[in-house]
């Protein structure tokens, strides 16, 4: 029994639905979830908030987050979140997408909607695998890395470079925030959450195109214990992929 | 300051990610199954080491750990006996 003098400091998000999700144990998918349903239920946005799935291991992110969702084709997110919010202004909408979602089938359509400085908030999950299907090649994957369609490791040679998603995007006009983040310790978690938190916010001043990309790990596929993929994200990931505020409007600065 | 945590073991998965975070070594992982198959994670802590620093809670992916901190609301005779 807990004594009286006990106070609750930490507990699960509302909006964050008491079931037990798909996820294998140690994916970043869950802590990712947890930030968001944090974020909204701080910011009290939950009944104006809609989200949008993608496809992925995060294709049911609508069985755990309690908001409105749509779920769109793979890649098509930030397509059906435009449409969405030019309908809805007022509401809060978001996309949570992979990074084979976002960075290879959906790469036209996350350029074009930052391009167009779609006033949309963009949850990327970079853990640099197909996770889903069961971790083929990502345009996100590390150079040499073993994949399950790279066994010999990824060969840059004949497959091509690692795609920067956030540089490349903080290149062009429309954006308003673009920013790497990593879950693979708790500091870089409750950095994260502020990125996240931000991001919305700008949507909510009407501020314009917000992505928070987030290194994350897929202990699965990746074929490791949770704890040394979590390791692998610092050693690995963040060296290719720096963590860093890529693009910051003015107008977002002085949110903070 | 004293603290301790609940972790829901039908939540759990077993990745062990809190019991390696804990600065104070306090949660180990138990020889009986979840539901689903996991062997979850428990608070070993007969000393009442547990802080309720919240790395656990931060590092969970399953969101399966309650955290919580003695209330600080004491009278000033008991502030002056636990400043002595
Ligand atoms: C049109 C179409 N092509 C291919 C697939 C197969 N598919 C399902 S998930 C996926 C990749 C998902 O990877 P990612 O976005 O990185 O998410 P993760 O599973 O790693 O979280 C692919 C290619 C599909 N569902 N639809
Ligand atoms: S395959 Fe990877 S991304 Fe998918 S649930 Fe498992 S650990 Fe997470
Ligand atoms: S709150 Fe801190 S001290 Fe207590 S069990 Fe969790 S990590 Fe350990
Ligand atoms: S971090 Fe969470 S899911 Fe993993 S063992 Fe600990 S309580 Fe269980």
């Amino acid at each position: 029994m807990l004594a009286e003098t006990m106070t609750v400091v930490y507990e699960r998000p509302e909006t964050l639905l008491p079931v037990v999700s798909h996820y294998c144990p140690g994916c970043s998918h869950g802590i990712i979830h947890r930030l968001v349903a944090e974020v909204i239920d701080e910011l009290g946005v939950r009944e104006q908030t809609i989200g949008v799935a993608s496809v992925g291991c995060s294709v049911f992110s609508y069985n755990y987050l309690d908001y409105d969702f749509a779920q769109a084709p793979h890649g098509r997110a930030p397509a059906m979140a435009t449409g969405i919010k030019r309908y809805r202004p007022n509401h809060v909408v978001f996309t949570y997408q992979g990074d084979g979602d976002l960075a290879s089938i959906g790469a036209a359509e996350i350029i074009h909607a930052a391009a167009r400085g779609e006033n949309i908030t963009v949850i990327f999950v970079n853990n640099a695998v197909f996770g889903m299907t069961g971790g083929q090649m990502a345009p996100t994957t590390l150079p040499h890395m073993k994949t399950t369609s790279s066994p010999q490791g990824r060969d840059v040679a004949t497959m091509g470079f690692p795609i920067r998603v956030s540089e490349m995007l903080a290149t062009l006009d429309g954006p308003a925030y673009i920013v790497r983040r990593a879950v693979s310790d708790p500091a870089t978690i409750n950095r994260t959450k502020k990125a996240i938190r931000t991001a919305f916010q700008a949507q909510l001043h009407g501020l314009g195109f917000s992505m928070v990309e987030i290194l994350a790990a897929c202990p699965i596929n990746w074929d490791m214990q949770p704890e040394d993929a979590l390791q692998h994200i610092k050693n690995a990931m963040i060296p290719y992929y720096p963590l860093g505020d890529y693009k910051v409007i003015d107008a977002v600065k002085a949110l903070a | 300051m004293r603290g301790t945590i609940r972790i829901d073991a039908n939540r759990c998965k077993g990745c062990e990610l809190c019991v390696g975070i804990c600065p104070k070594k306090v949660i180990g992982i138990a020889d009986t199954f979840t539901p689903k198959g996991y062997r979850p994670a428990i608070l070993v802590d007969p000393d009442g080491q547990c802080t309720g620093c919240l790395l656990c809670s931060t590092i969970c992916p399953d969101v399966a750990i309650t955290v919580y901190r003695e209330a600080v609301s004491r009278t000033p005779a008991q502030k002056h006996a636990a400043a002595a």
